[in-house]
């Protein structure tokens, strides 16, 4: 069975959809996301999707349905380079990314969650700095 | 004012892959007929919603694709059609949300959303007729 390949960056797991989905593939990549974020610990989930020429209810249901899972495994999802054109389809179809961060590109994705895994240790160590202020 | 049909086909819809050739062929005849980008992915996302609905829950059909002309405007007109069980309460499908299989039930109002004309038949028992059509 084909299957997506899926590319692994820092804590960061990364996933170019550059075929028309069809169902096995769309249920592979999820289960295989589902098995990597806990496999690797890893924090965020990017999806490029800009070979995308429609995002449908089906394939809008397979991100928001990675993005439920990643955030129980606690991992964010981003979705990259969607198409103006899709972009404007979606809003008239009714199709609400609940729970995805959306990016121009990979690059701007990227640095979306790099600063949102900041902010997070940040967060983490705030009452450490606050003892070195006071 | 009357409307020609210049250019008839049909296409199967038996399979995922069947779906992806839809998609293609809408989005060939979108061009064809001049739509714009834009237009071209609403149409095709709208024919992508119903050919999956006709294979999911009509059990696989077919969709007849028509280019028409009504004056000197031309459209893209198809005509989803299968013999699968039919929807007894149209309104309730038609509702965005509403799914009886675990989707997102927004394939039927997002395709009526993203074209210009909508038509909907059905007969419990006998099958499912969508046709919709998108004007240049
Ligand atoms: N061709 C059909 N034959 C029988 N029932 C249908 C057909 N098309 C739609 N329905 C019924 O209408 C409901 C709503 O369809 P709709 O496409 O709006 O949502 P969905 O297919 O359930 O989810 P989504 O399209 O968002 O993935 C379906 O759940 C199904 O019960
Ligand atoms: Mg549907």
């Amino acid at each position: 069975m084909d299957r997506i390949p899926i590319l692994k960056l820092g804590g960061v797991l990364i996933v170019t959809i550059q075929v028309d989905m069809h169902d096995r593939l769309a249920l592979a990549l999820e289960e295989d996301l589902t098995a990597m974020i806990v496999r690797t610990g890893a924090r965020a989930v990017l999806i490029e999707i800009s070979a995308l020429e429609i995002v449908d209810s089906f394939i809008g249901r397979m991100l928001v349905s990675i993005a439920a899972v990643s955030r129980i495994l606690d991992a964010d999802t981003v979705v990259a380079g969607m198409r103006p054109a899709v972009a404007i389809t979606l809003v008239e179809l009714g199709l609400e990314l609940t729970g995805i961060k959306t990016a121009l590109n990979v690059e701007r994705g990227m640095a979306l969650i790099q600063s949102r895994l900041a902010e997070e240790e940040e967060d983490g160590c705030g009452g450490d700095r606050e003892v070195h202020e006071g | 004012m009357t409307v020609k049909s210049t250019k008839v086909e049909t296409l199967p819809i038996r399979s995922g892959d069947d779906v992806v050739r839809v998609r293609q062929r809408v989005r060939a005849l979108a061009i064809e007929i001049g739509l714009g980008l834009v237009d071209q992915t609403k149409f095709v996302t709208a024919a992508s919603e119903l050919a999956r609905n006709a294979l999911d829950y009509g059990g696989g059909g077919e969709v007849r694709a028509e280019i028409v002309q009504a004056g000197m405007r031309k459209g893209l007109r198809l005509t989803f059609e299968d013999q699968g069980p039919g929807i007894a309460d149209i309104e309730q499908a038609m509702t965005d949300h509403y799914t009886s299989g675990g989707g997102l039930g927004l394939g039927l109002g997002g395709a009526k959303r993203l074209s210009n004309e909508f038509h909907i038949e059905s007969t419990p028992g006998a099958g499912t007729r969508v046709t919709i059509a998108r004007w240049k």
